[in-house]
């Protein structure tokens, strides 16, 4: 779960992480009154959406007078704003985070991840701030420091230390640096974290270490131990029928092709998406049902499939281990019947209580299309689709 | 033989009373698994399924010497039950739990370093060694013995395999499933060097996703170690960068992470790589009579 900026700078703050002073606004006016407030001669008004290169889509401006806060802020709020990590559409923008300009001597880069490989929270950092560090680490790897820590002791000073030599945070800024990452680590750690990254983290003024931008993700199967946490979730950043899949205890993404799938098990739905690609057929939607589906969340699969008006035909793959074919059967002929489903649907299903299944799709007396094994059952809605197409012409 | 579990297995079940533990119990000891007892922490003393269930799993281990724990606790307990298990001196503990929080398992991994237990999981659908012991939730009658090794992170697609070469005859040595989390306990090396250093496994087919090196990182260690045939597969070639897809560890963070970049990898290092996850079972057949 990814949570906007000035939340995550609001969180960082209340564990020692020094931001600079700042408010988010929904209106022009109010962005006008938090110039007031917060008093200066020089602000940035930068747009709350959860994506990254905001700057290079207009989403990050300076002012020079409380009427010019206003005037950016009218300008990007209500707007969509395009950068090179949303959609062409680009995204709503709702709120502005007000804050003092910097006057910035020297910019790092400072993030927390999770490493798969050394399993172990692992802290990033790099003297090269304020750029994508994935390309850092892609032009120069050595410019990205990278420190496992042990869970059983957490971050300790000498490391700290060692990663603030490393990227030139050295002198008077070497408490401060040392500080700041000991505060951020117990944020991260506190709240099950799985990203957090400072970029950049900048020398500003009279030598003073700041989190100039700032974004947090969190671990969805963890967020419900944090009431603090679960209230930054922003529904108006997510996928609508994501939202309502998740709802249904369905896991859903939108892809862009034609063909709906529903599938158990998250290894089966990508194999099932696969297997229709190489039959030169394009899935509409990532979908899966989980275990113990029961007749009513698979007709909710149903519903949620077909909301996608690009959806033509509807391919369901159950290989049945904890979950029952008689009960998948029971909800898609249900599904079928209750929401009028024109779309032709293609069957296959395998495992626990295959055979009751079959008996009851066979004595609804529905078109069915049944395959026997994934290679037909792919093959039979690509062809399921090509006939349609011919239909359509000779109409 | 096999690997990890077989008729010799002491199996208690963790969250032993619990409905899935339950259902799945009653299933495991029809397939012959030696199911001694169980752990529901405040019902020690009790019996459930003929069998005792104990309070702690240190008592269930000096009562029963169970060697083997399935875990069937719901996830937010589920790295708590591990650690017990691992003290305990379990020696196999299955973690069928899917959503363990991710810093949770940092931690687990962690308290593992100086302990011999293996963990495998979480989010899997267990291990089977066919008609001997099965400590999981996979449907067992698609399973035969034979001298195939398995090795997957997703379930349904483990049985989508194992249901192939099955239809051709070809039955399984054993089948893990190492889940689908980002931190699981065992990896690729670990099983490939079990079933590398069991007599009765002739091949092994090993079933990986997006995401992450470990398939990678298994096709390397492979050259240099196995002396096995590998079969291999990676799902998600259609699914596109930056997304979860259902598994917390299938997401493409990196190039190296695509379905086709791995399965390119895996083909210059010596592994047998099916394309099309249908040809599985007939990829095996045609290795094994190669």
């Amino acid at each position: 779960m990814d949570i906007h900026e000035h939340q995550t700078k609001e969180l960082i703050k209340s564990y020692g992480v020094p931001v600079p002073e700042g408010r988010v606004a929904d209106s022009e006016t109010i962005a006008g009154m938090i110039a007031e407030e917060i008093g200066g001669d020089r602000w940035v008004i930068k747009a709350q959406i959860h994506a990254g290169g905001r700057g290079k889509g207009g989403g990050v401006q300076i002012a020079n007078s409380v009427e010019e806060v206003r005037k950016h802020a009218d300008c990007i709020i209500g707007s969509h704003l395009i950068t090179p990590q949303t959609s062409k559409e680009g995204k709503l923008v709702q709120r502005v985070l007000i804050e003092q300009a910097q006057d910035i001597k020297k910019e790092f880069y400072l993030g927390f991840v999770i490493d798969r490989t050394k399993q172990r929270i692992t802290v990033i950092a790099s003297a090269s701030g304020g750029m994508d560090i994935e390309e850092v680490a892609k032009a120069d790897p050595s410019k990205v420091i990278r420190e496992p820590v042990d869970p059983a002791i957490g971050l300790p000073e000498f490391q700290c230390r060692k990663i603030a030599a490393r990227i030139g945070l050295t002198g008077p800024l070497m408490p401060q640096a040392v500080k700041l990452m000991r505060a951020l680590y117990r944020c991260f750690r506190d709240k099950s974290a799985l990203m957090v990254e400072i970029n950049p983290l900048a020398i500003v003024g009279d030598n003073k270490l700041v989190a100039l931008d700032a974004k947090m993700s969190f671990d969805s199967n963890a967020v419900h131990r944090y009431a603090d946490i679960t209230n930054y979730r922003d529904f108006d950043e997510e996928d609508p029928k994501e939202v309502e899949a998740s709802g249904h205890g369905l896991n859903y993404i939108a892809l862009d092709g034609n063909v709906g799938c529903i599938v158990n098990g998250a290894g089966l739905a990508m194999a099932t998406m696969d297997a229709i690609a190489l039959h030169n057929g394009r899935p509409a939607n990532f979908l899966d049902v989980g275990g113990g589906a029961s007749p009513e969340k698979i007709a909710n699969a149903f519903h949620i499939v077909l909301k996608d008006p690009n959806v033509k035909v509807i391919l369901l793959n159950i290989f049945a281990g904890i979950n029952r074919c008689d009960w998948v059967a029971t909800g898609v002929v249900q599904a079928m019947k209750v929401q009028k489903i024109h779309e032709p649907v293609i069957v296959r299903l395998s495992g626990t209580n295959v055979e009751l299944g079959q008996k009851i799709l066979d004595e609804s007396g529905l078109p069915f299309i049944i395959a026997k094994d994934l290679d037909e059952a792919a093959r039979k809605s690509v062809e399921a689709l090509s006939t349609l197409k011919t239909k359509e012409a000779v109409a | 033989m096999s690997v990890f579990i077989n008729k010799e297995s002491r199996v208690i079940y963790q969250g032993f009373t619990g409905q899935h533990a339950t259902f799945h119990a009653e299933e495991a000891i029809k397939h012959g698994t030696n199911i001694v007892g169980g752990v529901t922490p405040g019902k020690g003393g009790t019996t459930h399924l003929d069998r005792p269930v104990f309070d702690t799993v240190s008592d269930a281990v000096k009562e029963t010497g169970a060697n083997v724990s399935g875990i069937f606790v719901p996830p937010q307990f589920a790295a708590d039950a591990i650690l017990e298990a691992v003290e305990a001196g379990i020696k196999v503990i299955v973690v069928i739990a899917d959503g363990i929080p991710v810093q949770d398992m940092v931690k687990v991994k962690r308290y593992l370093i100086g302990h011999d237990s293996i963990i495998i999981g979480p989010n899997t659908a267990g291990v089977i060694t066919p008609n001997e012991c099965k400590v999981g939730i996979m449907p067992a009658n698609i399973y035969i013995p034979g001298r195939i090794g398995v090795v997957s992170r997703s379930g349904t697609l483990n049985y989508e395999a194992v249901a192939q070469m099955t239809a051709l005859g070809h039955g399984q040595s054993t089948s893990v499933g190492i889940g689908g989390d980002p931190i699981n306990g065992c990896n690729f090396v670990q099983v490939l060097d079990a079933f590398n250093n069991d007599p009765d496994t002739d091949a092994v087919v090993l079933i990986g996703e997006i995401g992450g090196t470990q398939e990678v990182d298994a096709a390397i260690w492979a050259k240099e170690n196995m002396n096995k045939p590998i079969i291999g597969f990676i799902a998600g070639v259609s699914a596109p960068p930056g997304r979860r897809m259902g598994h917390a560890g299938a997401i493409i963070s990196g190039e190296a992470d695509t379905a086709v970049a791995k399965m390119d990898r895996m083909e210059e290092l010596g592994i047998h790589v099916v394309r099309n996850p249908a040809d599985i079972g007939s990829t095996v057949d045609r290795v094994i009579k190669q």
